[in-house]
């Protein structure tokens, strides 16, 4: 039950601060952070579960929906969605903080719309029902339609109308899949259903399978992105207010990551291989060209965002590596990324409420006005190059590892892309805070409550860079489970899988690593 | 029966005290009891009426969405209506008049029937759709009607005798009957249900017989436009659904092409003809075309699921399309139509609730989740992928992109910065009827499952 709780707690959160947003602006923001604590309790409170071997999950449970169609209520959790409901929660009482001053209109439903998309993601998280895991996708996509278009930038109309038509076309796709996949599963077994356990190690022809899959895919590489199809993110991250763009980044692309985790692989097991050199393929396009193109920006928060696309090219390249090593890195990466990254995210929207620009040209030697912003901006900006010591050095190199178990070609090529990330984020750093001063600006440094989130998130990510083990711990056995489902009937991969890699050795050559 | 007593009280009513408020609540009392009777006649069915009548619970059923849809109707109109000069008080014999036509489609088995049903609805329309008589466009869009229901008319009629001249009868049983087994379908019969099918087309507004559509929508006040929309609509569609699984038409492959194409054509010119409307009682008037280009889908499933798929369909469009055009109607005045989108710029700010009805509905006609709109077309892919139509539930899936883009455009405009217009006061009623279809649309998208049920066992052909 406390599975659905979660849920809704977030959705009555989310009613009670629209109707109290009526009376006092304060109020919602408090009933926000009320509702986002005691979510965080209860998944802390997770953490010290071991999963028993003879159960695969933490918690499983399962009500009946809509039965004339085999639709259930089947949420469970594991370690995979413990560790990004976590992050799910946190960068959302981080967002409701960093909204206190910038939101200041419409306060009710902007809080409305936060947990609205909050509960949306929660929901994707532990879905394991097809119908149900497509309810709660599309149900993110509403509130957050919204909140780009209300709250957002200049641009703000096109910016939404353009996320939320390329979003729900790719994931009209998937329903269709989804749709097929349950009428063969159907005409096969006689049960007619739509739920995850039970349709795992459905039988089909290899071509139908590969066809089923890239419905799949187009849902989850749209919103990853992936580079053909990832138009609407740099807009969407631009025009969007800077809770939105840290929501977005953080836990709205994760979405897709995990998806593919948690669909793709264990659906799909011989035509996820086959597919496996087009995705690794197109994670490395994506890193290299998603670098290049942050490199050319001169907005700065279109800067992020494309960074945003390059580090995601190492999710889905390392998804696409089939090994342990890789997968433990993805996990990472998800995390690191979604708190590097809305990091930024948070300091650009922090300038642009001081400075009201966002051109890199317009800024340059603001180190001395505002120094301790410019040691925030210094320290994410080197955990997005991957500096040792901070997350996002550990799955990068993990997934490097991985790839290049896999494919040596492909893993050579993705390590351009982190000397193309340092050059992207040194830029930054140099663009904005040092150089010539282009112009005058009379800026103030943080305050107090920005400090507060800045060192939070720079604990965070220090955390990650200096003791992983702890999230490679929860996530192991979800990850084993993955790679187990793998195991069925695969056809001879082009080159080795290796996961003989014990979580032992694991640990302690990361943790080699980090102190070398 | 009891709304065909209706109005003959009404008449003698009005004639002696004429006073709005009465005849309001008295066609809101009538068209209650029938409902109510409903139930009563649940046990005493199937019951047919030799030869023109059956009444089974598939009638039964679209009696009560009938009836359920006029009610809504009615409720919303009293605001639009009290506003008007002169004569008021018939607008609502005739709303329960045409209702009579609309309920005799639902147990129509012979086409006389169904051809009386029909003019029954399409005259008392034409006086619903010019009732506004001191505006131009009122008029013209009546006129517009008349002329085009007529032609259909011809059609309809026409098909019938050619089938007529076919099998010698003109009762739907008996020419189940008649057709046998064979399955092969004359030309001479194929010709008269392809004219049936003409006519029939032009009150579903099916491309490509949608001209009158917009303009009659756009022209007629905006209760009668909600009218046409729900009831008529959905008492054509009763008769086609019956007729067409009666004679086993998705077995036959010429009218099978001929669907397919309808059906194709109504969703792409419907969604792409929208996306340019400025009026949004045009742009309704265009996703209703698509609409019914979706649920004709289900005409070529050829199986009871796909009946029941048709029914939740009508039973969430009418809820959505009422909740829409009752925004469009409670915020229209006689005087001047809220019918530009422009007017409804930062209607949420303004006026949250309505708002929020107004943007569950839009959601519903685009199938978003949480609505019921999501539930009727997952329902009706899931009947059509059952069944293989892939071409035209992949045709269906594209629309519903376009369509998306337009109906977020309005979703867009209610919620942007306020406009300068001014909104008229809400009457109590209006307020409740929209409070109950904004709920009711959630209910269905989130527990559909009681409604699936209830349908699931009751109706089958």
């Amino acid at each position: 039950m406390i599975l659905v709780y979660l849920i809704v707690i977030l959705l009555t959160g989310a009613f009670l601060a629209w109707i109290a947003g009526k009376w006092n602006p304060i109020w919602p923001r408090i009933i926000s952070l009320a509702a986002l604590f005691i979510d965080l309790i209860i998944i802390i409170s997770y953490i010290s579960q071991r999963i028993q071997p003879d159960n695969k999950w933490l918690v499983d449970i399962k009500f009946e929906w809509i039965p004339e169609f085999g639709i259930s209520l089947h949420l469970a959790l594991d370690g995979l969605s413990l560790v990004l409901l976590l992050l799910t929660i946190f960068l959302g009482i981080i967002s409701v903080i960093i909204s206190w001053k910038e939101i200041n209109s419409k306060v009710g439903f902007f809080h409305f719309n936060l947990l609205l998309i909050l509960a949306g993601i929660t929901g994707v998280f532990l879905s394991l029902d097809l119908f149900l895991f497509y309810f709660f996708w599309e149900l993110m996509l509403v509130p957050m339609y919204f909140m780009i278009g209300i709250w957002g930038h200049k641009n703000r109309t096109a910016a939404s109308n353009k996320f939320f038509l390329y979003t729900q076309a790719s994931g009209l796709l998937m329903f269709i899949s989804i749709l097929a996949f349950y009428f063969i599963h159907g005409h096969t077994t006689g049960v007619y259903t739509f739920d995850y356990l039970q349709l795992l190690g459905t039988v089909m022809p290899a071509s139908t399978s590969m066809l089923i899959m890239l419905g799949f895919l187009a849902a989850f590489l749209v919103k990853l992105p992936v580079v053909p199809l990832h138009n609407w993110l740099p807009d969407a991250h631009t025009e969007a207010p800077t809770a939105g763009s840290l929501i977005l980044a953080a836990l709205l692309l994760k979405t897709g990551a995990y998806g593919l985790f948690r669909f793709i692989i264990p659906l799909f097991p011989s035509a996820s291989v086959t597919f496996a050199p087009i995705g690794m393929l197109l994670g490395v396009v994506g890193i290299l060209y998603g670098a290049k193109l942050a490199f050319a920006q001169t907005d700065f928060k279109r800067l992020v965002a494309y960074t945003s696309v390059s580090h995601m090219g190492f999710v889905i390249l390392g998804v696409f590596s089939f090994n342990e090593l890789a997968w433990q890195g993805v996990v990472m990466q998800m995390i690191a990324h979604g708190i590097s990254t809305g990091a930024l995210f948070i300091l650009v929207g922090q300038l642009y409420e001081r400075i009201h620009t966002r051109d890199l040209n317009n800024m340059g030697g603001l180190w001395e006005k505002a120094p301790v912003m410019g040691a925030f901006v210094l320290i994410f900006s080197m955990a997005s190059l991957g500096l040792p010591g901070l997350g996002n050095f550990i799955a990068e190199l993990l997934i490097l590892i991985g790839a290049f178990k896999t494919n040596i070609l492909m893993s050579c090529l993705a390590s351009l892309g982190l000397i193309a990330s340092t050059i992207y984020s040194l830029r930054i750093v140099q663009k904005v805070f040092l150089g010539n001063r282009n112009t005058e600006w009379e800026i103030i440094d943080l305050n107090i409550r920005e400090k507060i989130v800045a060192a939070l998130m720079v604990i965070v990510i220090v955390w990650l860079g200096l003791f992983p083990k702890p999230v490679f711990d929860i996530a192991k056995p979800a990850i084993l489970k993955t790679l187990d489902s793998q195991k069925v009937d695969i056809p001879p991969f082009p080159v080795s899988v290796n996961n003989e890699v014990s979580g032992k050795n694991l640990f302690l050559f990361s943790q080699k690593q980090v102190k070398n | 029966m009891i709304i065909a007593t209706a109005p003959v009280v009404i008449m003698i009513v009005v004639s002696i005290l004429r006073n709005y408020e009465v005849v309001y609540g008295f066609s809101i009392f009538s068209l209650l009891i029938a409902f109510a009777s409903i139930f009563f006649i649940v046990p005493s069915v199937p019951h047919s009426i030799e030869p023109l009548f059956i009444i089974d619970i598939y009638s039964i059923f679209f009696l009560g969405i009938i009836i359920i849809s006029a009610l809504l109707v009615t409720l919303l109109s009293y605001d639009y209506i009290k506003q008007l000069e002169g004569v008021r008080e018939e607008y609502y014999i005739i709303l329960l008049i045409s209702t009579l036509g609309a309920s005799l489609l639902a147990v129509a088995n012979h086409f006389i029937l169904f051809f009386l049903g029909i003019e029954t609805l399409s005259i008392s329309l034409y006086i619903m759709i010019a009732f506004q008589r001191s505006k131009g466009t009122s008029i013209e869009a009546g006129i517009k009607y008349l002329i085009i229901a007529s032609v259909s008319s011809a059609f309809l009629l026409f098909g019938m005798a050619l089938i007529y001249t076919a099998f010698g009868t003109m009762q739907f049983s008996a020419i189940v009957s008649a057709l046998g087994n064979n399955g092969q379908l004359s030309a001479l019969v194929i010709s008269g249900f392809a004219m049936m099918l003409v006519g029939i087309g032009f009150k579903l507004a099916l491309v490509p017989f949608h001209m009158w559509t917009p303009d009659v929508y756009q022209g007629a006040p905006s209760p009668v436009s909600a009218y046409i929309a729900t009831v008529s609509k959905g008492a054509v569609m009763s008769v086609l659904i019956r007729l067409f699984f009666n004679i086993r038409g998705f077995e036959n492959y010429y009218l099978f092409i001929i669907i397919s194409g309808i059906a194709i054509l109504s969703m792409f010119i419907g969604n792409l003809l929208a996306i340019r409307q400025q009026n949004i009682k045009r742009l309704l008037a265009y996703s209703s075309i698509a609409n019914m280009g979706y649920l004709i889908i289900i005409l070529l499933t050829g199986s009871s699921k796909g009946i029941q798929a048709s029914v939740f369909y009508l039973i969430s469009y009418f809820i959505t399309t009422l909740g829409a055009f009752g925004v469009v109607s409670l915020l229209s005045t006689a005087r001047s139509e809220a019918e530009n989108i422009e007017d409804y710029k930062g209607l949420f700010w303004k006026r949250p609730w309505i708002a929020v009805v107004f943007t569950l509905s839009l959601l519903s006609l685009a199938g978003i989740p949480v609505t019921a709109g999501f539930i009727a077309k997952f329902y009706i892919i899931f009947e059509g992928m059952k069944a293989g139509l892939m071409v035209l539930v992949f045709s269906m899936i594209i629309n519903s992109v376009i369509g998306l883009y337009y109906y977020l455009r309005v979703i867009t405009t209610l919620f942007s910065t306020a406009g300068e217009t001014s909104l008229p006061e809400l009457s109590l009623t209006g307020n409740f009827t929209l409070a109950v279809i904004g709920v009711s649309i959630l209910i269905l998208g989130i527990y559909p499952g009681w409604l699936i049920d209830i349908i699931v066992k009751f109706i089958t052909l």
